[in-house]
This record gives C-alpha cells, sequence and structure tokens, in this order.
C-alpha cells in the first residue's frame, strides 16, 4: 500500500506541476524574469502549494503514524549552514540558466525531447558527484555517521 | 505581464500541495524531489522502491494525460546542449548539497515554516533571478 500511495502521490505531484504550467521552461524565465516582461504565474503555483500542503502537515502533526508506515519522518534540522547556502546559490543558477528544476525535469522526461534528456543525465551526475564528492569539501559534514541504518532515523535530508 | 495564467496556477499548486500532504499522511515522508532522486542514488539507501515508486508517478503523469489527447511534454529551451549541461550538474549537485529544491525546501520548507528552508529558497530564487537578469539583460555582473 506504501508503494501505491507512492506512485499516486508522483502522479498527483506531475499532475500539478503539468497543470501549472511549471514543466514549461519559458514559463518558469517568465517569472524569474523581473526586468523583463514578468509572468508572475510561479508565485501563484507557490501559494497554492503551500497553502495545501500546510493543511495537511497540520493534520499529520496531530496524528501518530502514517496511514502505511511506522512513523513520520520530519526533516530535523534547523540550521543555516555553509553547504545550505552554497547548494541553493549553485542551485540556482542552474535553475535560472535552464528554467529547469528536479521535478518538472523528472515529468518531462516522458517527452524523452534531447534537451531534457540531456539535463536529466547532466543533474543525475551532479548529484552522484555530490554524493560521492560533497562531503569532502564541508569537514564539519564529514563527522556524520554513516554506518548507522538510515531507514530507522528521520531523514537529513530536507527534502 | 507575458503569459499570467494565475487560476491554472493556483489548481496546479493545489494539487502539488495536495501531493506533498498525502505523502506524508500516508507514508510520512517529505515530498522532495531532489531527496527522493539522490537518496537512489547514494549506495547505503535502504528504502529504495517507495522512491522508484513516487519517480515512476511523476513520469506517468504525461503518459497518462496523453491518453486522453494531451501532447507529450517537449519544452522549447533556448540554451544550448551545453549550457543545458552545465545547468543540469549545477542543478543536481547544489539540490543535494543544500538538500532540497523548490518542492522540498520551496513547498514542504514553506509549508513547515522551517527557517532553514526558507533562507534556501530566497538564496536559490535570488540566485535565479541574478542568472536571467544577467543571460537575458546583461545587468549586474
Amino acid at each position: 500500500m506504501a508503494l501505491l500511495a507512492s506512485f499516486v502521490c508522483g502522479l498527483i505531484f506531475g499532475a500539478g506541476l503539468l497543470i501549472s504550467g511549471m514543466t514549461d521552461p519559458q514559463k518558469v524565465l517568465g517569472f524569474l524574469d523581473l526586468f523583463g516582461a514578468w509572468d508572475a504565474t510561479l508565485a501563484f503555483v507557490m501559494a497554492g502549494a503551500v497553502a495545501v500542503a500546510a493543511t495537511g502537515f497540520a493534520i499529520a502533526r496531530r496524528r501518530a503514524a502514517p496511514a502505511f508506515s511506522a512513523r513520520f519522518l520530519w526533516p530535523d534540522r534547523n540550521d543555516i549552514d555553509a553547504p545550505l547556502v552554497a547548494g541553493a546559490v549553485l542551485f540556482g543558477i542552474g535553475w535560472g540558466l535552464a528554467g529547469i528544476c528536479p521535478g518538472p525535469a523528472l515529468v518531462n522526461l516522458a517527452g524523452l525531447s534531447l534537451p531534457i534528456v540531456v539535463f536529466v543525465v547532466a543533474m543525475l551526475a551532479g548529484m552522484i558527484g555530490q554524493n560521492l564528492f560533497g562531503k569532502n569539501l564541508w569537514r564539519r559534514d564529514a563527522v556524520a555517521p554513516r554506518s548507522i541504518d538510515t531507514t530507522s532515523l528521520p531523514s537529513r535530508a530536507d527534502g | 505581464m507575458h503569459d499570467f495564467t494565475p487560476f491554472s496556477g493556483l489548481a496546479g499548486g493545489a494539487l502539488i500541495g495536495l501531493a506533498a500532504a498525502l505523502l506524508m499522511l500516508l507514508t510520512g515522508r517529505i515530498a522532495g524531489v531532489t531527496g527522493i532522486v539522490g537518496g537512489l542514488l547514494q549506495a547505503d539507501t535502504a528504502d529504495r522502491s517507495w522512491r522508484v515508486a513516487f519517480i515512476a508517478g511523476l513520469i506517468a503523469a504525461p503518459l497518462i494525460a496523453a491518453l486522453s489527447g494531451a501532447p507529450l511534454p517537449r519544452p522549447s529551451m533556448n540554451a544550448s546542449l551545453v549550457v543545458i549541461t552545465i545547468a543540469g550538474v549545477l542543478v543536481g549537485f547544489g539540490t543535494r548539497m543544500g538538500n532540497g529544491c523548490t518542492s522540498g525546501h520551496g513547498v514542504c520548507g514553506f509549508a513547515r515554516l522551517s527557517g532553514r528552508s526558507i533562507a534556501a529558497t530566497i538564496i536559490f530564487m535570488l540566485a535565479a533571478i541574478a542568472t536571467v537578469a544577467i543571460a537575458r539583460h546583461g545587468l549586474g555582473g
């Protein structure tokens, strides 16, 4: 059931990206282009998404456990550290260059257009590169325990 | 304003929020695409199946829409393949380093009122706006 739930959630998420227009890089760039013909749509997408997600999360906070698994895995970090800031800057530059972020990239993969396939392969390579070498760039992260079974711990990642 | 579509934006956004709410209520997980995909690419990840299921749902969405006559997404991208490659690597590397993207930090983080996620979202928005400003208008620099 948890697998079916994950699939359906992915499906709804993808439908939302398609309906909102966020799978169109030109529309995303239109929002990011404050000094051109600005398109405010992305702000409405964010407002709708955050309002509904916040309502759902508030309901979840009052429950003991999710329907199909043992417990809620809320992100447990609150610190604003150097990797967060540097990672956000690098992501922002890439997002601004292409107009595509990870969710819309995967939804667009179904169309098998060359630029999207190239983008997704490069994105996966970047993720693997960070997984392999990123820890070495920040000494404080190098002490994070890696031998503990991560399925029993809250997710260290935010999203 | 250019191609401003607030109503489809709100409706699509509400569906994105619904997906994030349901994933938490049903499986206890944060709907962050970066975390879900990045975890799959990590050697020490034990919980792979739900990640694959969520990603399959993302990719299946346009295929199911195509059954009802919608065209498959073939977005126009003006950037060259070299720039697209650089952008892809920056997006993949940056989102993993910063532990999230528009979904994990932007939607789920804002919905949790996480200061960390709100900071990340403001920073990547500003970096993206600056990048577009320089690329399109040669501003700043």
